[in-house]
């Protein structure tokens, strides 16, 4: 049973715990509207399902349109979380603890979100199976020698692992959860996701190099899963996405705006929750400075894909870098995407902005919504002007894509403010560990 | 352990001395309950190298092999296809999902295998009888001595607990 108790680890865990024992008015409220959002992406989706997705605006030529869009802007988001957890404990940067959790669950909602998308672009999502291999009655197998099977494998895979790699952090602090819970259904359902966590000595051992592998693993998927992604449009031959740039230049995209959906859910967390002491200056200091570097990454693959169009004398590359983008029928979307993308970023060269939560919050909407229009430049200035003048198209949304859209960021909230609500959303062992490390260290140094 | 001696500590150091003396003492099955993982822990409770590492060498290995195995039955030779005048048997076009089986495999067993290694999930465990253990999970150390170890005396190791200012000590058996 709990007891009072007023030392500071004690303290902290309580804190941080004390968010999944009761929740605010404003959680309600919250959670009540992207309750009501997920209902029209249910609707959305029942429609398209019955009546077919000729309800969608997409057609040929522009076949694929919002439904990839939004599959390679979910997607993207997603990989923030396990940028943060993998390549920043390997690097051996610290600050991530604070954060870390949020990350990864924002992953894994992303990847949900982003999964719905090709299955409903199936347009008989009911045979997704046939994606995986296995044998048939029919005799037919996946065709390798195309990009959709290793798409299904790649976000198959970093969905798996990363759920594997955020549960096992997760572990010690249920097992927090479990001991400090109030009432004995709470106890129970916390003990049984605890798995009988004990923290013994052995268990710490084993479990170190377990996590630290997983890292390791982690790492190098984040960076193929987006690689593979551009792949089903960098082994096409459509100008515009036939371009050997696309595997680097997608997976810094996607983790420019994952940063950028981390910050818009820990700008508000570390408001409503109190945590200015956990997620601190420092947190949105770094994290606005990887933005920037993002941003200029981002920047040189934008020029040297322009550059490369012009210099490789092809009058089809030429017209759509050069002509169809900047100055096409979309050339607002384009230039729109250019502000975002290039010129807020710019912004955080200076300290004071770069730790300002509102300006911080404002630049990570922007950024989100250019990385979504980047996605819509790159997918349909390529298709609706082809090599054939005779079958160009405007393509025009309808309301079933804009449901399907809005309905998916509820559905992500949706899902994270469920995560706020029941798990601890800190990664309170790690913040504790640091924390000693941090005091003993400083006592040697006293010591000297 | 099941059963033996339980002794909560303050603080990290107080643990770490704690089982520095229970092993100059000659006692070699020694355990610690800690919050999160204390540096210095694993050489004084006489924890060897994880042989985990390898068996996560050999599921990712077993993926490779697998991932590449199913391919090649699917495309090359049970439906065999001319796609794009490539190859059947494309190498290159093989790799990223065999990359991704790799990793799905060695992630899976670095998972599981983990659990297997510690034999979790187990519910219930004796220890989680004793009252304010809970706190190992918060801001406790507690520190055990095996009653399966060769010199385990149930009033000689509580006395030696005791003098290391133990903030309890504790016997815990099988059957409580």
């Amino acid at each position: 049973m709990a007891t009072a108790v007023s030392s500071g680890p004690a303290q902290l865990t309580d804190r941080l715990l004390a968010p999944a024992w009761t929740p605010s008015r404003v959680w309600w409220v919250l959670f009540g509207i992207s309750g009501a959002g997920t209902l029209v992406l249910a609707g959305a989706v029942a429609y398209t399902v019955a009546t077919g997705i000729g309800v969608w605006g997409n057609n040929i030529p522009v076949a694929w349109a919002y439904a990839i869009i939004n599959f390679v802007w979910w997607i993207g988001i997603g990989h923030a979380g396990t940028f943060i957890s993998a390549f920043l404990l390997l690097f051996h940067q610290r600050w991530r603890s604070s954060i870390n959790r949020v990350a990864e669950a924002m992953t894994l909602f992303a990847l949900v979100n982003a999964g719905l998308f090709p299955l409903l672009h199936l347009g008989r999502p009911w045979f997704f199976y046939w994606l995986i291999p296995y044998p048939t009655r029919m005799g037919v197998w996946p065709q390798f020698k195309s990009a959709l099977p290793w798409d299904a494998a790649a976000v198959a895979t970093y969905f798996t692992v990363s759920l594997l790699f955020w549960y096992l952090g997760l572990v010690p602090d249920l097992a927090a959860a479990r001991d400090r819970a109030p009432g004995r259904t709470r106890r129970r359902v916390y003990g049984v996701f605890a798995l009988g966590w004990r923290g013994s000595g052995r268990q710490w051992h084993q479990y170190r190099v377990a996590y630290l592998i997983l890292a390791g693993l982690a790492a190098p998927l984040v960076i193929s899963v987006h690689s593979i992604v551009s792949l089903d449009f960098a082994i096409s031959q459509l100008p515009g996405w036939h371009s050997t740039i696309f595997p680097p230049y997608f997976v810094v995209g996607a983790i420019y705006s994952g940063f950028a959906m981390v910050l818009l859910l820990l700008i508000p967390i570390r408001r409503a929750f109190q945590l200015e002491d956990i997620i601190t200056e420092r947190h949105l200091d770094n994290m606005a400075k990887l933005l920037l570097a993002m941003a200029w990454m981002l920047i040189y693959s934008y020029v040297v894909e322009t550059f490369m169009a012009w210099y490789s004398g092809n009058v089809y590359e030429r017209y759509t870098y050069l002509v169809e983008r900047p100055f096409g029928p979309y050339a607002w979307i384009f230039w729109g995407m250019l502000t975002a993308n290039v010129v807020v970023p710019q912004l955080f060269w200076w300290r004071r902005l770069r730790v300002s939560p509102p300006v911080l919050f404002a630049a990570s909407l922007l950024i989100l919504a250019g990385m979504w229009t980047e996605r819509f430049i790159i997918i349909v200035t390529s298709l609706n002007r082809g090599f054939l003048p005779s079958s160009w198209h405007f393509y025009v949304p309808t309301w079933v894509d804009w449901s399907i859209l809005f309905g998916s960021v509820a559905f992500f909230f949706f899902l994270f403010f469920l995560f706020l609500r029941f798990v601890p959303m800190v990664a309170i062992s790690e913040l504790k560990q640091q924390r000693h490390e941090a005091s003993t260290a400083a006592a040697a140094v006293a010591a000297r | 352990m099941k059963a033996g001696v339980l002794a909560e500590f303050a603080s990290a150091e107080g643990l770490l001395e704690a089982l520095a003396v229970l092993r100059r003492n000659g006692y070699r099955r020694l355990e610690s309950y800690t919050p999160y993982p204390v540096e210095g822990a694993d050489d004084r409770l006489g924890l060897g190298r994880s042989r985990l590492p390898w068996f996560i060498f050999g599921g990712g290995v077993l993926g490779a092999i697998l991932g590449y195995g199913i391919q090649w039955y699917a495309d090359v030779w049970d439906y065999p296809q001319s796609i794009g005048g490539r190859p059947v048997h494309a190498v290159a076009a093989f790799i990223p999902a065999t990359f991704e089986a790799t990793v799905l495999g060695a992630a899976l067993v670095a998972f599981f295998g983990l659990f297997v290694a510690l034999r979790l999930p187990e519910l219930w465990h004796p220890v989680f009888e004793i009252e304010g253990f809970e706190r190992a999970s918060v801001d406790r150390f507690w520190v055990g001595v095996d009653a399966r170890d060769r010199r385990f005396d149930d009033r000689k190791v509580t006395g030696l607990l005791e003098g290391l200012h133990a903030l309890r000590v504790v016997p815990i058996a099988e059957d409580v």
